[in-house]
């Protein structure tokens, strides 16, 4: 696996995970795991349920003590610091708001303990900027979830951590406010300017909100990098089909040609810039975003350097607004997705249709075919697969 | 800075603060349920109460061969309170210093069952309970020969010079209270595993991730959530043991008596029923005040 590992040199980085490692008995939850996250940055840490995005942040909070590796800081090493000397906080999963004491001593409770003056205006500004003001006087048992999930955002806030951790702290909250409270919280890290790390599995989220992703899957980082990045030049399947969709098809690499590696696709040559090329000989996954491929009838002229699939058969079709979805049946059977905007200029076309593929051969990417070519992709299941799908 | 715009959408949308259910429909049922538990009450404990009280008002002169006249004598009381007054003070200092000592013990062993116990937690539990398996009287008889003059506890703490070469346990105030901090211990131990076992461990959690270390965590987080099991702990500890006879008559002297052991020998030896009743009604209006206090004072109402 071609995980991107970051450089060990920590210069400029707020927190520096150096070969951390985590296991539960015989079961390693983190893997030798490598990060750097520079100051004030909004980072992100985006995975499926169960890869070790908690554990990880656990270990980052002084909650957990890592089995091996270690842990800087702003160049201090912070591994074995108890979690109430460090200049961290946390926004818990489940919030974990004091239900014994009132939104004002839950948010006051961090500089309390810090023997800190004027904790009335402190708390008081930070209620407004979270604009629950009028609320001090109340449970957190009286409070909404999304009310809830901003007093937990304060109370870690109002400490001016070094690091602020977020354990998907929009989890819990319905679409609408979870995308309402992405603006906020982005807005807020901006004003603050405080390093965020924030967990989710949910890649629209991540990429919405974070300057960089770190893509985690089982327990090691698969890929880093900021979103255009990571989203335009995957750099494993997983990745690929975590981050958005991918057409992902076989394909032989037959040699170079200028800055262009050339594989052969089921008797057709497609171009691929060497820089998006993470293996460059022998069998590979040729991969391109579904938005990027043109749908044109069978047998249309296309530009020289395109990249052409002939062939298919549209199998599907799904009208959704903006966009339309096609399904197309390749001819060695196997099923491509293909977004096309509905602007109007272009044809559409109905099941049945003889197509052909074509796309930009900028686009195209290619990765190592040792991969399994479903790994990240939730709606994958391999019982109802058509046969040949994907291999 | 704020973050007005959203606040507002959020006030309009789905989600709202929780409501407490209402519920308008099956409110017959509730007192259907409610009936027999009622009647109970009514049958065992408001008709003897009502007894009770009209006995210590009677007139002392009476006997139960002629009989007992109604005279609305309050004077009762104050006899009571003047001839008795030692037992009562000593039945509250007893029971205090019991309640005192069994939450002491408690608390931690209530403590490691609800957070460290693991899979031996039902274990421990069984085993707190196990002493009810024995008789209340059997189990004291047993301490009687624990603490007695030539029994292995004794012998040590003159060995090692903590009592004196007379010194003895059996037949003092140390022997009571500490017969009645065991008996009554689990009545303690019980409600306060019930309400750490409740307490989301993430919240301390929170506390030490907010600067707080262990014992601040436990002084500012567990310990005000487990306040209810501190009070009923409480609770079931001192009234029982305020009310006790049993402990000060096996392992203590009349000097040890109690006020349960005066309204024992008044009612069953000296037959005169006005004033152990009258001692009773005192106890129970003396109890029933300081629990107030006490719990008007830890303040859970805000808790539970
Ligand atoms: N205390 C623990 N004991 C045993 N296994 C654990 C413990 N905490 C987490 N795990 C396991 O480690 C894996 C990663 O968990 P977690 O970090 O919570 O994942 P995520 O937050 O990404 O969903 C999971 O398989 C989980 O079951
Ligand atoms: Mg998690």
């Amino acid at each position: 696996m071609t995980a991107s590992h970051a450089a060990s040199d920590a210069s400029g980085a707020d927190l520096a995970l150096s070969s951390v490692t985590k296991r539960f008995g015989s079961f390693t939850a983190v893997d030798d795991l490598d990060l750097l996250v520079g100051r004030g940055q909004f980072f992100a840490l985006l995975g499926p349920s169960g890869c070790g995005k908690t554990t990880t942040l656990r270990m980052v909070a002084g909650l957990e003590e890592p089995t091996a590796g270690r842990i800087d800081l702003a160049g201090k090493d912070i591994t074995r610091l108890k979690p109430y000397k460090r200049p961290v906080n946390t926004v818990f999963q489940n919030y974990a708001l004091f239900p014994h004491l009132n939104i004002f001593e839950n948010v006051a409770f961090g500089l309390r303990r810090r023997g800190v003056k004027d904790v009335k205006g402190q708390v008081q500004d930070m209620l407004d900027l979270v604009e629950l003001s009028s609320y001090g006087g109340r449970r957190p048992g009286q409070l909404s979830g999304g009310q809830q999930q901003r007093v937990a955002l304060a109370r870690a806030l109002i400490n001016r951590p070094q690091v602020l951790l977020l354990d998907e702290p929009l989890g819990a909250l319905d679409l609408k406010l979870r995308r309402q409270m992405q603006i906020e919280l982005k807005r807020i890290q901006t004003e603050v300017g405080i390093t965020f790390i924030h967990v989710t599995h949910d890649q629209e989220e991540a990429m919405t909100m974070a300057d960089t992703i770190a893509v985690m899957n089982e327990g090691v980082i698969e890929q880093m990098g900021g979103p255009t990045e990571l989203y335009d030049n995957p750099a494993t399947t997983f990745v690929s089909n975590f981050l958005g969709q991918s057409n992902l098809v076989a394909g032989e690499v037959l040699g170079q040609s200028g800055h262009e590696l050339v594989v052969a696709v089921e008797g057709s040559k497609l171009g691929v810039p060497m820089d998006r090329a993470r293996s460059t000989s022998g069998a590979v996954w040729v991969g391109v975003r579904p938005e990027k491929v043109f749908l044109a009838a069978s047998g249309t002229e296309t530009e020289d350097n395109d990249n052409v699939l002939r062939g298919a058969v549209v199998t599907d079709v799904s009208f959704i607004g903006v966009s339309t979805q096609y399904l197309v049946r390749m001819p060695w059977s196997q099923e491509l997705t293909v977004f096309e905007q509905n602007t109007g200029a272009r044809e559409s076309f109905r099941p049945g249709d003889a197509v052909d593929l074509h796309w930009m051969a900028a686009h195209t990417f290619v990765l190592d075919a040792a991969q399994d070519a479903h790994a990240g992709d939730e709606t994958y299941d391999a019982d109802l697969a058509p046969a040949g799908a994907g291999t | 800075m704020t973050v007005a715009d959203v606040g507002r959408v959020v006030e309009g949308t789905e989600d709202e603060p929780p409501r407490r259910p209402r519920r308008r429909s099956g409110w017959a049922t509730g007192y259907l349920l409610l009936l027999p538990g009622l009647l109970w009450l009514v049958l065992f404990f408001a008709v003897p109460t009502i007894q009770l009280v009209a006995t210590s008002l009677y007139d002392q002169a009476g006997s139960l061969d002629t009989g007992y006249a109604m005279t609305w004598s309050f004077g009762n009381y104050l006899d009571a309170l003047s001839t008795y007054r030692q037992p009562f003070l000593r039945s509250l200092m007893y029971a205090t210093v019991a309640t005192v000592a069994a939450l002491l013990l408690a608390y931690p062993l209530a403590y490691a069952i609800a957070f460290k116990a693991g899979r031996f937690k039902n274990l421990m539990l069984v085993l707190v309970i196990a002493p009810f398996f024995t008789s209340f009287l059997v189990r004291t008889l047993a301490w009687k020969s624990i603490l007695s003059d030539n029994g292995f506890i004794v012998q040590t703490l003159q060995t090692i010079g903590i009592l004196g070469p007379d010194g003895r346990l059996l037949a003092t105030s140390v022997a009571v209270v500490t017969g009645l901090t065991y008996n009554f211990l689990p009545f303690m131990v019980l409600p306060l595993y019930a309400s750490l076992e409740k307490i989301d461990p993430r919240l301390m959690e929170a506390g030490k991730d907010l600067y707080a270390n262990g014992f601040t965590s436990f002084r500012k987080i567990t310990l005000p959530l487990s306040m209810p099991g501190v009070v009923a702990g409480t609770l079931l500890t001192f009234i029982p043991s305020a009310g006790d006879y049993i402990n000060s008559e096996l392992l203590g002297t009349p000097q040890q008596y109690m006020i349960g052991n005066v309204i024992d020998n008044t009612f069953l030896v000296q037959l005169n029923y006005p004033i152990a009743a009258a001692c009773s009604v005192i106890l129970m209006i003396v109890i029933v005040i300081m629990v107030l206090v006490y719990v008007r004072r830890a303040g859970t109402e805000e808790l539970v």
